[in-house]
């Protein structure tokens, strides 16, 4: 399970978060929508802590993941440590590691964080690339790849460190029509076994089939959420209206 | 291969062109007459007792050499105008007509009587060994056996020490260096000419002249070949400054003059045999297996001081990225003050400085790797901040949200995609250092260049093994352009 509470976050002047509440239960997945500059990728990346919040708590299964002021800078980079372990993230522009093929960049994490048995761990890796459709590319570099193959070689090694929540910065918005939908099968997969997610998104599509919670983000606060199909269609403020109808015009 | 050997032989044409162009009409007599002024080319650095700036009046010439250019000239009716030449590239300058004569210890031995015309001697010299005031037991050169002895480049101390291969010689570029090297215990001995001892040994306490001096010669002035008027004319000119006492006069005031200088006025002329002056490739050729013995200690060199180079470098731009405030800074400023130094005066630094003020006495060696991979380093570090900072930030978001720390980060994902940004710039670190190396034979090493040098002067032909020698450094640095081209494409393997 997650919990936030009362979740700040301000780059400079700039207040980004303005006390985020959320929880959320295992099993399930979230979809953040909204305008962009409304906090949601920060919301998402204080969660792996890839991001410092200014103020709020952050709780994965249980452990606190922030710290708050006062508090050791070793404490901290243990909390960070925790949040990172039990997470995986997958990202817009995928940020797969140039120089290891497909199966290295799996068993990165794995093997040099980790410190798992190799055949176990390359074993678990070939799984996650079948799971993906991706077997035989285990040997290619990333530049072979188109960007769907490399989005979902992304998340093969996000969750090949085995994590309890999986975050997801926008994981089409890079894409292809074409390219977009074999991502949004893996993800449908995903969310059938049962995997917790978070996903920023700005694809109606991947909300209403994948999430069992859509929340909107505006102005550094979560303005409205529900189960997809009543948020949909039925909003009850105008603004979430507006957003909806700007991506539908889109 | 064949467009290689097109350069090449354009490239000794064009040599042969500027070289021919030094060649003289003997005309020289008449032309200083016109000019007024007699210049005499000499080495004033370091150069007491022969000419020198006394430490009290920097702007004025001394020294025994100094005084006979002013007599001699007033006797050719003209003043004497110094020009300024490293020692060992007098005879090749004055084939280039940078000055009229070579007034400057020059000694009349068959090599140099085949590479200019000599003048009748103005002084007696013999060789001369010093040695610490404490070394007591050492009377000849027999007492040195696997002791090293320090020489001046392109003497004829030089020529006598190759007779001993018993004896390792290391050659320097000035006297005030063997000296040096010899008080901080890097030298059993130094080999010069009498004057050189007479000058800086006698006088000091820590120094002692070790048995008699021996290997007697004449110190005659040098004037190009086919000029035979200015020849005649100089000899004149000394014979009567021998006559009239000022020759002894001049030699007197620096304790030159002894018995052994009645020689000069029973002097006879042709008491120098030529030697042959090397011709043709083969001869040259006969001179091959000494210069790749250079080029070993200048790959050698530039290998490890490269290794010294990527090691340092990298460490600062580690220090300078990712370390604690102060280091930062510490890092900044190495970076900035080993660039904005010159090379030549770090080497002196960690050779001469730290052995003289700490005590610390590196090897040459060690002296030269090290200051060329210090100074390197800063470039080396430079190179790779700019690598670093080509990565793109989404690498190191990827890598921390995987768990992995910073030094796993870098060691993992960053520096693996750095490196081969920065394998360019470090292939021309690379090659550039090839040719920088050549500066440690300051420090008495005889790498490529020095050898070249030393062989040059031995045997009056600079273009033959220039070109040799040329062609070693082009070998080198292409070679190792090779090798870097070859480790470039291996790492971009995955840039379909």
């Amino acid at each position: 399970m997650i919990a936030v509470s009362q979740l700040t976050k301000s780059f400079g002047s700039t207040s980004v978060l303005k006390g985020v509440d959320l929880t959320q239960a295992s099993g399930t997945v979230t979809a953040l929508i909204g305008p962009s500059g409304c906090g949601k990728s920060t919301f998402l990346r204080c969660i792996n802590r890839l991001e410092t919040p200014d103020g709020g708590t952050i709780h994965l299964e249980g452990e606190k993941v922030t710290s708050e002021q006062g508090e050791s800078a070793r404490l901290d980079e243990k909390r960070r440590q925790h949040a990172r372990s039990r997470t995986g993230m997958v990202f817009q522009s995928f940020n797969l590691f140039p120089h290891l093929t497909v199966l290295e960049n799996i068993l990165e994490a794995p093997l040099r964080v980790q410190h798992r048995v190799r055949a176990e761990v390359e074993s678990e890796a070939i799984q996650l690339l079948r799971k993906v459709g991706l077997e035989n590319r285990r040997d290619f570099y990333p530049s072979a790849l188109s960007g769907g193959q490399q989005q979902r070689v992304a998340i093969a090694r996000a969750l090949a460190t085995k994590p309890a929540l999986l975050l997801m910065d926008e994981p089409t918005s890079a894409l292809d029509p074409e390219m977009r939908e074999e991502v949004l099968r893996v993800i449908r997969a995903l969310s059938d076994e049962g995997m917790t997610m978070m996903i920023v998104t700005h694809e109606m599509e991947l909300a209403r089939m994948a999430a069992d919670e859509v929340i909107f983000f505006d102005g550094g606060r979560i303005a409205e959420s529900g189960p997809p199909d009543a948020f949909f269609s039925a909003p009850r403020l105008d603004r979430t209206r507006d957003f909806l109808r700007s991506l539908g015009s889109r | 291969m064949t467009k290689t050997f097109f350069w090449v032989r354009t490239l000794s044409a064009a040599l042969l062109l500027v070289y021919s162009s030094g060649l003289v009409h003997g005309d020289a007599l008449e032309k200083m007459r016109q000019r007024g002024a007699l210049r005499w080319g000499a080495d004033a650095e370091g150069g007491a007792p022969y000419v020198f700036h006394e430490p009290s009046t920097p702007d004025k010439l001394t020294g025994f050499e100094a005084e006979l250019a002013d007599a001699l000239a007033a006797r050719l009716g003209v003043h004497a105008e110094m020009v300024q030449e490293n020692w060992d590239m007098l005879v090749p300058a004055l084939k280039q007509q940078s000055f009229d004569i070579i007034l400057n210890g020059l000694e009349r031995t068959p090599q140099n009587a085949a590479r200019v015309e000599l003048s009748r001697p103005y002084l007696v010299y013999s060789q001369q060994l010093v040695v610490l005031a404490s070394r007591t037991n050492v009377q000849g050169l027999k007492d040195l056996a696997g002791g090293s002895i320090g020489v001046l480049s392109g003497s004829v101390s030089l020529r006598v020490l190759q007779a001993h291969p018993e004896i390792t010689t290391r050659i320097y570029q000035g006297n005030a260096e063997t000296f040096r090297d010899l008080k901080v215990g890097r030298l059993a001995a130094v080999l010069v000419d009498s004057p050189v001892a007479i000058h800086f040994a006698k006088p000091d306490p820590e120094l002692r002249l070790a048995g008699e001096g021996f290997a007697p010669g004449y110190y005659a002035i040098g004037v190009p070949l086919g000029e035979t008027g200015l020849r005649q004319a100089i000899d004149k000119a000394l014979e009567e400054l021998l006559a009239d006492g000022t020759l002894e006069k001049i030699h007197r005031h620096y304790e030159l003059w002894g018995p052994e200088q009645e020689a000069l006025r029973t002097f006879k002329e042709e008491e120098v045999t030529k030697a042959a002056p090397l011709t043709g490739w083969k001869e040259i050729g006969r001179y091959l297996p000494l210069l790749l013995r250079a080029s070993l200690t200048t790959i050698g060199l530039t290998v490890a001081g490269m290794s010294v180079a990527v090691a340092v470098g990298l460490a600062v731009v580690m220090a300078r990225l990712h370390g604690p405030r102060p280091l930062r800074w510490l890092a900044i400023a190495y970076t900035e003050i080993m660039r904005g130094t010159p090379l030549l005066i770090q080497l002196y630094f960690i050779y001469y400085g730290l052995a003289q003020q700490l005590g610390l006495r590196l090897s040459e060696y060690v002296a030269a790797i090290l200051a060329l991979g210090l100074n390197y380093a800063a470039s080396e570090a430079e190179n790779y901040r700019a690598g670093f900072g080509a990565i793109p930030r989404g690498q190191w978001e990827a890598a921390a949200a995987l768990g992995m720390g910073r030094w796993l980060t870098i060691r993992r994902i960053i520096l693996p995609q750095a490196f081969r940004l920065v394998l360019p710039p470090m292939s021309n670190d690379l090659i550039a250092m090839f040719k920088d190396s050549s500066i440690v034979s300051v420090i008495a090493i005889v790498e490529l260049t020095k050898e070249y040098q030393i062989r040059a002067n031995d045997t009056g032909d600079y273009l033959g093994l220039g070109l040799m020698t040329a062609a070693l450094y082009f070998g080198m640095s292409y070679a190792a352009s090779l090798a870097m081209q070859r480790l470039e494409r291996k790492l971009n393997h995955d840039r379909g």
